[in-house]
């Protein structure tokens, strides 16, 4: 007698066919967006590293990789993560063997993600007091070990913050990797949501991010403070 | 004593869009070890320059720069970093590591010469102890006044027990008393550990306070240099004679001498003061011809445990009185007219 309706049609939130759905994008894009903050984070940390040591009159100045590493990041920042996802397709088949589904759409995320954290990284750099090295250099320190050891802990505070504003970007990304296949609350919004014109559905979602993102920003704030200790 | 810093012929040039730069212009100086040696000079007369060149932090252009046997203008940056270790440096905005602690920035240093665990940790109570701070070892920089922040600097570059220390502006941001304990600090420093102490400054009182001589520079090059005594007392050079009438008020200029004109007839000489100058024996006898006196303008006050200042008097009488009361004087000190 009783036939599961399958596909709601009207403008409301089914918690026992759309929670489970949406329980399951949440997972997806927890996993895209944490595996994207790790991978895009450590090589952005580097590559801000190498954009900062190696600028003029930087510890490690180095005209060549100054000018290889920013001309990288000026090349492939602009790019609108929709087209940089179809630009390096191939690439992303390369190393996953699919260009479907989350795990795929990681390695575009993470692709973007290192060129706009090299630059947030960099920025926070630079703002530390010259003064600081220069006493690290005299007591003998090498260029590397106040590299390795005093940069990234004396910009600490500024770096998470600046972490925690990649972390909602790349969110942002995810979603739209979703709508491409990737899974996600982007995906689960588009197509239960907007496809079929059910705004409860879409709503949700957007709760579902704005407390995803307000958490995130909650402990980056946490974070930061109890480092800069204000 | 033996000289431990010597500049031979030292030039230090920046290349600039608008023409090479010379900051450091054919220094000679010598720096004997154990000595406090202060380096004077205002605002851009290349001193901060002159100081890094000695730990090589800016690289000598030309001329040779002994520090403790080595020339470091003949350094590579891997012996730099080692002859490093035997510099330590402090400075006006102290620098301090703002991620890592009181022990924390003391223990940097010697990490990076090696020292093992136990001993860090040895030398770290031992110099929060010597500078005071044994409270605050674990408090962060920004818990800390600017006087105790100083206090860390000296701990930290004193912890891999160098021989030289430069202290380059190390109390301009300071209010004057903790100036005063930080500059007893370093006297201290200089007492009871022997080392070394190169002092940059803009200030002729931090010299007068600890240094036993001094180099004034001006643009690059040593205007004057000799012990503070006579610095103090003879200055010859212009940017000397400056520096010394900013700390010592002793002759009556501009429009402090045509106040003294207006209220004082008659002539007004400046008689300096030293050990031994008997000033009173002689001005007793002016009543004798005639001639009253009276005292102007002036102070006296000791450098290096030697008397030294100036007292302007104004000397009323008979013409060839006054000018005999002025002979005397002249006989046992050195007198000038006010002008």
């Amino acid at each position: 007698m009783s036939v599961a309706v399958l596909v709601p049609t009207a403008s409301e939130f089914d918690w026992s066919f759309h929670g489970p759905k949406l329980v399951e994008a949440l997972g997806q894009t927890l996993y895209m967006v944490s595996a994207t903050l790790l991978i895009g984070g450590v090589l952005g940390l580097g590559l801000g590293l190498a954009l900062y040591t190696t600028r003029r009159g930087g510890l490690l100045a180095n005209r060549g990789v100054f000018g290889v590493a920013n001309l990288l990041v000026n090349i492939f920042r602009p790019i609108p993560f929709l087209i940089l996802l179809m630009v390096i397709a191939p690439v992303t088949v390369a190393l996953i063997g699919t260009r479907l589904g989350s795990t795929a759409m990681i390695v575009p995320l993470s692709f973007a993600a290192t060129f706009g954290v090299s630059r947030i990284v960099e920025q926070n750099l630079v703002a530390i007091d010259p003064g600081v090295i220069e006493a690290a250099r005299a007591t003998g320190a090498s260029r590397w070990r106040i590299v390795a050891t005093l940069l990234v802990p004396e910009a600490l505070g500024p770096l998470i913050l600046g972490f925690t504003f990649v972390f909602v970007a790349i969110v942002d990304m995810s979603a739209l990797a979703g709508t491409l296949d990737g899974g996600g609350l982007g995906a689960f919004a588009l197509d239960y949501g907007y496809k079929r014109w059910n705004f409860a559905v879409v709503w949700i979602t957007v709760l579902v991010i704005i407390l995803l993102v307000q958490v995130a920003q909650a402990i980056g704030n946490r974070l930061s403070r109890k480092v800069l200790r204000r | 004593m033996s000289p431990i810093i010597e500049f031979r012929d030292v030039s230090k040039v920046f290349e600039s869009p608008g023409g090479p730069i010379r900051a450091v212009d054919g220094v000679d100086l010598t720096i004997e070890a154990g000595e406090i040696f202060g380096v004077i000079g205002y605002s851009g007369a290349g001193k901060s320059t002159l100081v890094r060149l000695i730990n090589g932090l800016e690289r000598v252009t030309s001329g040779q720069l002994l520090v403790d046997g080595d020339d470091v203008a003949t350094l590579t940056e891997r012996q730099l970093e080692l002859k490093r270790r035997d510099i330590g440096m402090i400075f006006q905005q102290f620098n301090l590591f703002s991620s890592r602690t009181v022990a924390g920035n003391v223990a940097f240093p010697l990490k990076v010469a090696g020292w093992p665990k136990a001993d860090r940790d040895r030398r770290i109570a031992e110099l929060l102890d010597f500078v005071g701070l044994l409270d605050r070892a674990h408090s962060y920089p920004d818990q800390l006044s600017g006087g105790q922040k100083q206090r860390v600097g000296i701990a930290r570059a004193l912890a891999a027990q160098p021989k030289i220390l430069l202290a380059d502006e190390s109390t301009s941001a300071l209010d004057p008393q903790t100036t005063q304990d930080v500059l007893r600090l370093l006297r201290k420093v200089n007492d009871e550990l022997g080392v070394t102490i190169v002092v940059i400054t803009h200030e002729l009182e931090v010299v007068r306070a600890i240094a036993d001589r001094v180099a004034v520079l001006e643009d690059g090059r040593v205007a004057e240099h000799g012990t503070v005594f006579d610095i103090f007392t003879k200055p010859q050079a212009e940017v000397t004679q400056r520096f010394v009438s900013t700390v010592i008020h002793d002759r009556p200029r501009g429009a402090n001498l045509d106040r003294l004109r207006r209220n004082h007839d008659g002539r007004i000489v400046t008689a300096t003061i030293a050990d031994g100058s008997r000033l009173g024996t002689v001005l007793a006898s002016a009543g004798a011809l005639g001639v009253t006196f009276e005292i102007v303008y002036g102070g006296i006050g000791t450098l290096q445990d030697q008397s030294f200042g100036s007292l302007t008097l104004a000397l009323n009488g008979a013409h060839d009185a006054v000018e005999t009361v002025v002979g005397r004087l002249r006989e046992v000190t050195t007198i000038e007219e006010a002008s």
